[in-house]
C-alpha cells in the first residue's frame, strides 16, 4: 500500500525526523490560508500516488499567499498520469544548500532491508542508478540487528556529506530504519533530504509503501488507503477476499490461484484475445465469493466473454459450481461464458452446470479458444 | 527414488486442530504420509486421526516423544513465524511452511535465524511437496500425479497441479513435486530443488515453473548452464502482467523493470531450457 507524501512525512516526524512545516488542502481558499500562516513563501504540491509530479508541473514555488491560492487552483484542477488532483500540501520553502538521497528498501536477492544515499538528491533515484550507479552508496542491514551507528557513519562518508552534519544525518537514517522497521514498510525514502543553509537536515519529500501483508499489525495505517486512488472494482474485490486487478482486455478470467490465474491471461492473449482482468477467488471458493467475482467483472463494460477455470484440487469443483449458479441467479449475465472444471469432483461440477448454458471446455488451450471466439460473437452457447 | 521427503519422513503438523491443518492432516494421512504428531499450544494430550496421532504443547515435546524429523506449518499468518523459530529450535531439519500472508520483514528474520542454525524451510505461501506413492507433506492433492522419473518445481500452487495433471493424462509421472511459494523472501528456491534433482539417480528429467517477479528464475538459469546435465523444461507465469501491480503472490510483481517474465525467457533458452508457450506444452516437451 502506497502512502501520500503528505502520510508519510507525517509518519517520519513521528518518529523524530524533521519535515517542513505545512498542511494539506483541499481547496485554494484553503490553500492560500495555510501560506498566510506559514508566512508566505511556500511550494504547494499535487498530492498523488505516482512519480514525476515534479515534471509535470505539479510541485511549484510560490511568493506569495495570492500566488499560493492561484498555483493550488491550477494544480488542483490537474490530472497527472491520469490521476486527477485532490489534495495539495502547503509546505514552508526550505533555503536548500545541498539535496541527498536517503532510503531504505527490501534487497530481495540479498533477503535484507539495503540502506541506500546519494549526494545527487532530488531527482529520480531509478534514472541516477541507470546512469550513474557509482553515485548511490548501499549498505546491508541485518535483519536481526538492524542498522548500526557505524553504518550511517560509512554512508555519510559514502556521499561526502560535510562533517558537520554527520551528527544529524546518523539520527535521521536512525530513526527512517525505526520509520521502516516498525511500520513493516517495503520502501521508506527520503528524497530530498536537504541540507539548509544554516546547516540542518530536512526532510522536504517522503514517499512510503506499507507490505499489505502486515496491515493486521498496524490498522491505524490501514485506515490510510487513498481510497480515491484506486479502481472502483479494486477496492470492491479486496472487500470479499479476491485478488483482482483491471486489465484492458475483453475477456474475464475468473480463476483458483494466482500462477493459475496468470497463466489463464498469458494463454488467452497466446490464442489471439486480451484478458480484462486478473482475478484469484483463492481456495474454498463459495457462492458470495463467486458471484462477487462475476459483479466485479462484468462492471467492467468492455468484457464481452468470460472464462472461468477452475484447477479443483482441495477446492471441490461441484462447490464452486453451486457457486456459480447462486451467482447466475443473482447477476444473470448476458454475455457468452466459458467454463473449465477439472480436478476434484469435476464430473459432478460440469453435470451441475449442463442445463446453464455455459460453454464448456476440456483443456486450458480449448478453454481459452473457445472464450476469444466467443467474445468475438463466432461461437454461440 | 526422491528428494527431501519420502518413506521415511516422520511428520509433525503445527496447528493440526485447527480447520485447515485437521483438514489437511486427514489428507496426508490417507495418502500414507507417516504423521506422527501434531502440535497445538493448549492442546497437549489430545489424541487426533482416530485416536492415532498423539497433541503435543510444544514441538519441543512433540520431538522428543516421537521423533519427527519433518514439520508442516497451518497455523494464521501473524503466529507462523514464532510456529517456523519454534520448530528451528526444536531441530526439526526439515520445515515447510503453507501459511500465506507472513510479512516479509518477518521472513527476513526468519531466515536470517534458520540460515545460523543450518534448517532447510520450504516456502511460506507453498503448495508444499509430493512423493508420488510414498509421502505428501502439504496441500497437493495426491490423485493428480502419478510416481514417475520428473522432478517438478514451482513457485505456484494450482498452476502445478494443472502441471502434474497434464503429465498424469500421457501417462508420465514426478520422483518428487516441490512448491517453492509465492513469496518474495522463502526459504528453498529453483537452485537448491534443481541441485537436490541433478543429486538424486531416478530423476531424470526436470520441469521448472517460474513467474514474474525478482530474479531466481535468472539465476537458476545460469545454474542450470553451469552445473545441470539433466534436460530442464520451464513455464514462465505471468506475459501478460502489468508492471508494478502484485499478481495474487507477493513475489509476483514486477518493479523497476526487472521481474519480467520476457527476460526470464530469454535466460531460460539462453541455458538450454526448452520453455512451453502454455503450461499443456510440457508433457511434448519432455518427450
Amino acid at each position: 500500500m502506497k502512502l501520500q507524501e503528505y502520510q508519510s512525512k507525517s509518519i517520519f516526524a513521528k518518529f523524530g525526523i524533521p519535515i517542513p512545516k505545512g498542511r494539506v488542502a483541499t481547496t485554494a481558499t484553503e490553500a492560500r490560508q495555510i501560506a498566510e500562516e506559514l508566512g508566505g513563501r511556500v511550494v504547494v504540491k499535487s498530492q498523488v500516488l505516482v512519480g514525476g509530479r515534479g515534471k509535470a508541473g505539479g510541485i511549484r514555488l510560490a511568493k506569495s499567499p495570492k500566488e499560493a491560492e492561484e498555483l493550488a487552483t491550477q494544480i488542483l484542477g490537474m490530472v497527472i498520469k491520469g490521476l486527477p488532483v485532490r489534495k495539495v500540501l502547503i509546505d514552508e520553502a526550505a533555503n536548500i544548500e545541498q539535496e541527498i538521497y536517503l532510503g531504505i528498501t527490501n534487497d530481495r536477492a540479498a533477503r535484507r532491508p539495503v540502506i541506500m544515499a546519494s549526494a545527487a538528491g532530488g531527482v529520480d533515484i531509478e534514472e541516477v542508478a541507470r546512469v550513474s550507479p557509482e553515485k548511490i552508496i548501499k549498505v546491508h542491514i541485518d535483519p536481526l540487528l538492524g542498522l548500526r551507528d557505524f553504518q550511517s557513519r560509512d554512508i555519510a562518508a559514502g556521499i561526502d556529506l560535510p562533517r558537520d552534519c554527520w551528527k544529524e544525518f546518523a539520527r535521521i537514517s536512525l530513526n527512517l530504519w525505526r520509520v521502516y522497521s516498525e511500520t513493516d514498510a517495503t520502501l521508506a525514502e527520503i528524497n530530498p533530504l536537504v541540507i539548509t543553509k544554516d546547516r540542518h537536515l530536512v526532510a522536504v519529500d517522503g514517499k512510503m509503501v506499507i507490505d499489505d501483508n502486515s496491515l493486521f499489525r498496524h490498522s491505524d495505517l490501514a485506515e490510510m488507503r487513498d481510497l480515491d486512488e484506486e479502481v472502483v472494482s479494486e477496492t470492491e474485490a479486496r472487500k470479499y477476499g479476491l485478488s483482482f486487478i483491471k486489465l484492458d482486455g475483453q475477456i474475464g478470467c475468473m480463476v483458483n490461484g494466482a500462477g493459475l490465474a496468470m497463466t489463464t491471461m498469458d494463454i488467452v492473449k497466446l490464442f489471439g484475445g486480451e484478458p480484462a482482468n486478473f482475478l484469484d477467488i483463492g481456495g474454498g471458493a463459495n457462492a458470495d465469493k463467486v458471484s462477487a467475482a462475476f459483479r466485479i467483472i462484468l462492471s467492467d463494460k468492455n468484457v464481452k466473454a468470460i472464462l472461468i477455470n477452475i484447477f479443483g484440487g482441495i477446492t471441490r469443483c461441484d462447490e464452486v459450481a453451486k457457486g456459480i449458479l447462486v451467482a447466475l441467479e443473482e447477476v444473470k449475465p448476458s454475455i457468452p461464458m466459458v467454463v473449465r472444471l477439472v480436478g476434484t469432483n469435476s464430473e459432478e461440477g460440469i453435470r451441475l452446470l449442463a442445463d446453464a448454458k455455459m460453454i464448456t471446455a476440456t483443456t486450458l488451450a480449448d478453454a481459452a479458444k473457445k472464450s476469444v471466439l466467443a467474445s468475438q460473437g463466432t461461437l454461440e452457447m | 527414488m526422491s528428494i527431501l521427503i519420502n518413506k521415511n519422513t516422520r511428520l509433525l503438523i503445527q496447528g493440526i486442530t485447527g480447520n485447515e491443518g485437521m483438514f489437511h492432516a486427514e489428507q496426508m494421512h490417507a495418502y500414507g504420509t507417516n504423521v506422527v504428531a501434531g502440535v497445538t499450544p493448549g492442546k497437549g494430550g489430545e489424541w487426533v486421526l482416530n485416536d492415532k496421532v498423539p497433541v503435543f504443547d510444544s514441538v519441543r515435546m512433540a520431538v522428543q516423544a516421537t521423533e519427527a524429523n519433518t514439520s508442516v506449518i497451518f497455523v494464521p499468518s501473524r503466529f507462523a513465524p514464532d510456529a517456523i523459530y519454534e520448530a528451528a529450535d526444536a531441530g526439526i531439519p526439515l520445515i515447510v511452511c503453507i501459511t500465506e500472508g507472513i510479512p516479509v520483514q518477518d521472513m527476513m528474520r526468519v531466515r536470517e535465524y534458520l540460515d545460523q542454525k543450518k534448517v532447510r524451510l520450504l516456502g511460506p505461501n507453498c503448495p508444499g511437496l509430493l512423493t508420488p506413492g510414498e509421502c505428501k507433506v502439504g496441500i497437493i492433492p495426491g490423485d493428480i500425479a502419478l510416481a514417475g522419473n520428473i522432478g517438478v518445481v514451482s513457485r505456484s500452487g494450482t498452476l502445478t497441479y494443472e502441471v502434474l495433471y497434464a503429465l498424469k493424462l500421457v501417462g508420465m509421472g514426478a520422483t518428487t513435486c516441490v512448491g517453492i511459494g509465492g513469496d518474495p523472501i522463502n526459504g528453498t528456491n529453483f537452485i537448491d530443488c534443481l541441485d537436490m534433482f541433478e543429486a538424486d539417480p531416478h530423476t531424470e528429467k526436470i520441469v521448472m515453473i517460474g513467474e514474474i517477479g525478482g530474479s531466481d528464475e535468472e539465476k537458476a538459469a545460469q545454474f542450470i548452464a553451469s552445473h545441470l546435465t539433466k534436460p530442464v523444461v520451464s513455464f514462465i507465469a505471468g506475459q501478460t502482467a502489468p508492471p508494478g501491480k502484485r499478481m495474487g503472490h507477493a513475489g509476483a510483481i514486477i518493479e523497476g523493470g526487472s521481474g519480467t517474465a520476457a527476460d526470464k525467457i530469454i535466460a531460460l533458452k539462453k541455458a538450454g531450457v526448452q520453455v512451453a508457450k502454455h503450461p499443456e506444452e510440457i508433457p511434448m516437451l519432455l518427450q
